[in-house]
């Protein structure tokens, strides 16, 4: 329950400000707390006053805390790779490891998976659970999850990372919910909490609009998952050395009430937009299909990748998967150049956390350049041309 | 068919921002909706429905005013709408919310298949599908981006990969998230919309369900938020000027560490 202090509070209103969900109002120069209050705690963060705080919030699950040590990160393979942002998570993991003086063990599953497990080793990992097994040439969320959960329970690790990448993102929920571990969705920040040594894992909400800063008191393992990007990947050193565990696998893990029919990888390799360094989005004011030559063209010299706003995935011009924001993907790279984009709420949330954004728009006015780093305020179809010849001028040079 | 949709009644997204100036949140006029992604997953439960026969259940756990979501699926086609409702949830995580969510399921009785969002634009986890099928103890796919072949067995699916997508198959019962791709959801009906105003929302407390209350809300979740704070502000912001050759050459030369 979030408690008001009668007595405190002065009706100020900050609070209300403060509140995302609409759930607090000041009646009668005090604030009163409405249904739709989530505990967030953003209130009683921005309360002056200290007129407000939560109560009744005494875990129910209560763990032996110190029966679980060492720092997991489920490293994703499929159809022959390794996923980039298993290594970025080892490098992260690395760190959390040292700083809590523990190990860093890395889950490997999947079928050939050849030298994998050794290249783990030199970017970090300990110790390395290998199952390696032709029943999981398909990704299904059962067999993993049964592996990774059965894993789990019995070396009680106290931190479990994994990738925020559509296989992470679908198995890892069900993994701490049969485990009644707490999970933190599309972390962009992770760090020990000194006095405890909890872990501190942070993310955007609301489409970025507010960080929120989450722990798991009294539960083990502490899971998150990470989005792709954000983390650094150690310098690979083949002189590290480690162990490689096979994982027994009973024959109920490789069952699956899911049947995988045919696994269709996309024939644009520059589909997976939430691993490129660079991405250059194209909007409504491409004007029509064609438009999207001169993107491609763009992020063509730039080495990058093709997004797209809602709009002009609606009108077909571009398929879903390339589609950036709310309800699509949520990017960070490097750099994203915006063309023809409005910059929406909804597009905006998407991809707010790159590195550097620029704009480009004949509208000067457009919401992008708010967020743009730079913007140039013109027809694209004159901009595009001429900054792909400078571009390869500058690259010629 | 016996079908569930869970559904999600959040904010509007671009009602809710943080005032750039003094740093607070900005709800002016925040208005509820429901999740657009359930919005997919309502549409197809009621194709499914009248492709091969049963009914639609729309499932919310929320404040009372969630009532709203619940009447706005049936004017789109559902048949019942439950409201699992009590203060007593307040602070739920994905976890308690799942949980509770599976209590509501079993109260509910029989069904063949569950369909959720695949995220809610709240929070953006993503999680709740997959734990609600979990406690239900069904296997679940998340992401389903089209159902080829739908028949009172099994769906035949696609789901969105990174990659591309994969095909599959399940037999019910089973949990499916979905993605926007899916279908384009229909207007409400001015028969549906008179449908949804008589309709009977039944309400569950947490009693109602059976929960124990060490499970739900605060108390049973696992995650706690411990700091809620700004995004750190952007670097500097230019809009070029100059002639436009002009203004390309400054961006190729800011860019260079790039190219
Ligand atoms: C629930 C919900 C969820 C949504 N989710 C998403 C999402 O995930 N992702 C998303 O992108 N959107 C999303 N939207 C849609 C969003 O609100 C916008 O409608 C959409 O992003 C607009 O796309 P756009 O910028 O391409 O088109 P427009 O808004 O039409 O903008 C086109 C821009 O191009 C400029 N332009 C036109 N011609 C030229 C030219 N020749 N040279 C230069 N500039 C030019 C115009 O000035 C304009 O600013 C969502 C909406 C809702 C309601
Ligand atoms: N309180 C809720 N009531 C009903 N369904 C919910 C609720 N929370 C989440 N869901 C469902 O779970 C999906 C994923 O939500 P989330 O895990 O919160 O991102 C949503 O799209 C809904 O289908």
């Amino acid at each position: 329950m979030l408690i008001v202090d009668k007595e405190l509070c002065i009706g100020c209103g900050i609070c209300e400000d403060n509140c995302a969900f609409g759930a607090i109002d000041v009646v009668d120069g005090c604030a009163v707390v409405g249904d739709t209050c989530t505990l967030c705690g953003a209130c009683v963060d921005s309360c002056e006053v200290d007129a407000l705080k939560i109560e009744g919030g005494e875990k129910s699950v209560q763990v032996d805390l110190a029966a679980w040590s060492g720092v997991w990160v489920y490293c994703e393979f499929r159809g022959g790779v390794l996923a980039p942002v298993s290594l970025e998570l080892l490098g992260v993991g690395r760190k959390l490891a040292d700083a809590r003086g523990v190990k860093l063990s890395a889950v490997l599953i999947g079928a050939d998976t050849g030298a994998t497990a050794e290249k783990l080793i030199a970017y970090g990992a300990d110790i390395v659970y290998r199952a390696d097994d032709q029943a999981f040439t398909y990704f299904t969320d059962e067999t993993y999850g049964a592996v990774l959960t059965d894993l789990i329970s019995q070396h009680k690790p106290e931190v479990v990372l994994a990738g925020a990448t559509a296989i992470g993102r679908s198995f890892i929920p069900g993994v701490a919910n049969a485990l009644g571990a707490g999970l933190t969705a599309d972390c962009t920040q992770l760090d020990i909490r000194e006095e405890d040594g909890a872990l501190l894992q942070t993310r955007p909400a609301f489409g970025g609009n507010i960080m929120a800063t989450i722990v798991c008191p009294s539960s083990r393992p502490q899971m998150s998952t990470v989005r792709p990007k954000v983390m650094k990947e150690l310098e690979e050193d083949t002189s590290r050395s480690g162990a490689i565990v096979e994982v027994n696998l009973e024959p109920a893990m490789l069952e699956s009430k899911v049947r995988v029919l045919e696994s269709v990888i996309s024939e644009h390799d520059d589909v997976n937009i939430q691993e490129s360094d660079i991405l250059v989005g194209g909007g409504r004011g491409l004007d029509s299909e064609k438009g999207f030559e001169l993107i491609r063209e763009l992020a063509m010299h730039l080495n990058g990748a093709v997004s797209a706003s809602r709009a002009v995935v609606d009108s077909g011009w571009i398929g879903y998967p390339h589609q950036v924001g709310q309800t699509g993907k949520t990017v960070a790279p490097k750099l994203y150049i915006a063309c023809g984009i409005s910059g929406a709420i909804q597009h905006v949330a998407g991809m707010q956390s790159s590195e550097t954004i620029v704009a480009i728009n004949r509208d000067e006015n457009a919401p992008i350049f708010d967020v743009a780093d730079f913007g140039i305020v013109g027809d694209l179809f004159e901009i595009l041309p001429k900054l792909i010849s400078k571009i390869e001028g500058h690259r010629k040079s | 068919m016996k079908i569930i949709v869970c559904i999600k009644q959040v904010p509007d997204a671009k009602d809710v921002r943080l005032d750039p100036v003094t740093n607070t949140m900005a709800r002016e006029g925040v208005q509820s909706i429901m999740n657009p992604y359930d919005q997919h997953a309502v549409e197809e439960a009621v194709r499914l429905k009248e492709q091969l026969g049963g009914e639609v259940t729309v499932l919310s756990m929320g404040p009372p005013q969630a009532e709203e979501v619940l009447r706005e699926a049936i004017s789109c086609g559902a048949d019942h709408g439950v409201l699992v409702s009590d203060r007593a949830f307040a602070g739920a995580d994905t976890w308690a919310t799942s949980y509770t969510l599976a209590k509501a399921v079993k109260k509910i009785g029989d069904f063949d298949l569950i369909l959720c969002g695949k995220q809610a634009i709240d929070g953006d986890t993503a999680q709740v599908g997959p734990g609600l099928a979990i406690q239900l103890g069904i296997p679940f796919v998340t992401c389903i981006q089209k159902v080829r072949e739908a028949s009172a067995k099994e769906l035949v699916m696609e789901r969105m990969m990174d990659d591309g997508y994969d095909v599959l198959a399940v037999e019910y019962p089973a949990l499916i998230t979905v993605v926007k791709d899916l279908n384009e959801p229909r207007v409400p009906s001015l028969k549906g919309k008179m449908k949804a105003k008589k309709a009977e929302i039944q309400v569950f407390s947490a009693e109602g369900v059976g929960a124990d209350p060490a499970k739900i809300g605060l108390a049973g979740s696992p995650t706690q938020v411990v700091d809620v704070f700004p995004p750190p502000p952007r670097g500097e912001r230019a809009i070029l000027t100059g002639s436009i050759d002009e203004q390309i050459e400054q961006l190729v030369v800011k860019l260079a560490v790039y190219l």
